[in-house]
């Protein structure tokens, strides 16, 4: 590494330059100063539901505001359900759809395809909420769940995932209205980054003889691997942290059960629905606090273990 | 032993080619081609004979890279290019519309300006182009790694690390390997485009001489911008201008009595 050129040069750099040089550092500190807040904040806020409940708030799945019990386990279980959920389903749809459009479609096809998917990601959640209670659900209810737990009826381990009654609305959903919010970030990610493979690397691919689906596994899928698990943990921030269309469809009960079509709720749609009736000081807002650390905790560790997943396996 | 073993069978479509030595391995007859609207090649027959090196000299952008590009039907994968005339391999047009593409490209491989090794092991580049198209036991498999890249003169260099990222050879080296990697599908054309121009003069001479060494058994067509280079590999060359096949002849004709007087000014440096 050679010395650092750009700071031994501020001092010489006229006024223009080390005012600018001081805004750009200012708003990267900012930043550094920004996340220390928020932890801050939240642990200290969620302090006293640590304190009277111990270690076992993370898994506890009572939540019981008369009696002043309070535990994570309920939320913290259908939040990771429901994003993982949302996941297996949203990764494939993705994938197709980068594929697709990188490879395959027609020139005149890729430009209106492209646009859809960018505008398909501006839609705000609410939307996604209202489209889920007013279309997804009855259509679960009526259609899919009824077929489900029919089909599966007799088959071990799977009767218990498809069963009860058929509400429409519960784990099962949410994670599906996360998964059509999720499929239009992780999709224009991966198409972006299939898009930066040198043609020369996919053209001496099919030099061998490959056919479009070998050259996207052996050659542009490891080339561009890195950014597209990024890709997929972006949909995956964005699913565990999702709050209003989760909150219309999960149905918001405090229980885990084995069926994905029971309601269930998540720590962003219990912290929504919760924190408008938390007086300050109680136990409650300290407990809803607490839960926020909890999602930033998860979150950080989501990152943590991309990064080490993406360690490069050769070394150059 | 295993090698001598492996080299019969391998080489087996090759000699059954050379009994029909004198028709060309492929014949090109009035190919014309088309970025869009515009003409890139006009009218070009050339004969490429089997088992010898045709050199393609030519300015840049003379159309010589869009003629390797239409034998391996390379063109395909872009919307707009279109090639019409004939390109004749055993008799059948390879430009027909049910070409299987595939199994073409592995009959004509090709070479790339720039090495472009896949981000996998040494070992699994060589089997990659192999896998595609053959069912290889195991040892088959290694025999055929062990063939091709000894074919390759890489062999000696790379015994020990076959199972090390490709990524880490140098630049000579993994040029070497994407000429293993497309010598072991067994090939029956080869297609250099200008393979050594990234690489330092000795990397450039082991290419050159596996050139001569690979021509015994494959039909190779390479395109160089090094009239050197041309003269040492070569057994014909053509020359291309402004999408045009000037001319084509001996090594020795082009470089001491070219017939056009552009030949001439090309080999001779006065342009290009």
């Amino acid at each position: 590494m050679p010395p650092s050129i750009a700071r031994n040069s501020i001092p010489n750099a006229r006024w223009g330059d080390r005012i600018f040089a001081g805004l750009t550092r200012a708003a990267a500190i900012f930043i550094l100063m920004l996340l220390g807040s928020i932890i801050v904040i939240l642990a200290v806020g969620g302090w006293p539901a640590f304190r009277a409940f111990g270690p076992g708030f993370l898994i506890s799945t009572n939540w019981n505001p008369v009696t002043e019990v309070f535990g994570a386990g309920v939320s913290v279980y259908g939040t990771l359900v429901t994003s993982v959920l949302a996941l297996i389903m949203a990764v494939p749809v993705s994938f197709g759809i980068a594929f697709y459009l990188t490879e395959l479609a027609p020139g005149w096809l890729r430009r209106p395809v492209g646009t859809a998917i960018e505008l398909l990601a501006a839609v705000p959640s609410i939307i996604y909420g209202m489209w889920g209670f007013f279309v997804v659900v009855p259509f679960m209810s009526t259609h899919f769940e009824p077929a489900m737990i029919a089909g599966f009826h007799h088959v071990p381990v799977m009767d218990r995932l498809f069963a009860g009654p058929p509400f429409g609305t519960g784990i099962f959903t949410a994670a599906f209205i996360l998964a059509v919010m999720v499929i239009p970030f992780i999709g224009a990610t991966m198409r972006d980054v299939f898009a930066t493979v040198p043609a020369v690397y996919k053209e001496s691919a099919y030099g061998v003889g490959c056919t479009t689906w070998e050259v996207v596994r052996s050659v542009v899928f490891p080339y561009t691997k890195n950014a597209v698990v990024g890709g997929i943990m972006l949909g995956l921030g964005r699913a565990l942290g999702e709050t209003m269309a989760v909150t219309f469809v999960i149905g918001n009960a405090n229980r885990i059960t084995p069926s994905l079509f029971n309601s269930g709720n998540t720590i962003a749609s219990l912290v929504a629905l919760e924190f408008g009736e938390s007086e300050t000081g109680s136990l409650k807002l300290a407990s809803l606090l607490a839960l926020g650390f909890i999602l930033f905790v998860i979150s950080f560790i989501v990152l943590t273990i991309s990064r080490l997943l993406l360690r490069p396996k050769f070394k150059e | 032993m295993s090698i001598t073993m492996s080299e019969q069978t391998i080489n087996a479509p090759a000699s059954q080619a050379r009994a029909t030595q004198n028709e060309p391995r492929l014949a090109i007859k009035n190919l014309d081609f088309y970025y869009g609207a515009n003409q890139a090649l006009k009218s070009i027959s050339l004969d490429l004979p089997d088992c010898k090196v045709t050199g393609m000299i030519g300015p840049s952008g003379c159309g010589k890279s869009t003629l390797l590009r239409v034998l391996n039907r390379m063109y395909d994968l872009y919307p707009g290019q279109r090639a019409e005339g004939e390109v004749l391999m055993d008799g059948y047009n390879i430009l027909d519309k049910g070409t299987d593409i595939n199994a073409l490209r592995a009959r004509i491989g090709m070479v790339f300006q720039k090495p472009t090794p896949f981000p996998m092991s040494i070992a699994d580049n060589i089997r990659f182009g192999v896998k595609l198209h053959e069912r290889l036991s195991k040892a088959d498999m290694d025999q055929r790694v062990e063939w091709a890249l000894t074919k390759a003169a890489l062999w000696d260099e790379v015994k020990d690390r076959l199972n090390t990222s490709a990524i880490g050879l140098s630049g000579g080296q993994q040029q070497r390997l994407c000429i293993a990697r497309t010598i072991a599908t067994r090939p029956e054309v080869i297609l250099l485009d200008e393979p050594t121009s990234a690489l330092d003069p000795i990397s450039t001479l082991k290419v050159e001489e596996l050139i001569d060494e690979l021509k015994r058994d494959f039909t190779i067509a390479i395109i160089t911008h090094n009239m050197q280079q041309a003269a040492r590999c070569a057994d014909q060359v053509a020359f291309f201008y402004l999408g045009e096949m000037v001319e084509v002849g001996t090594a020795t004709q082009i470089f001491t009595a070219p017939r056009q007087k552009r030949t001439q000014d090309y080999v001779t440096g006065r342009f290009g």
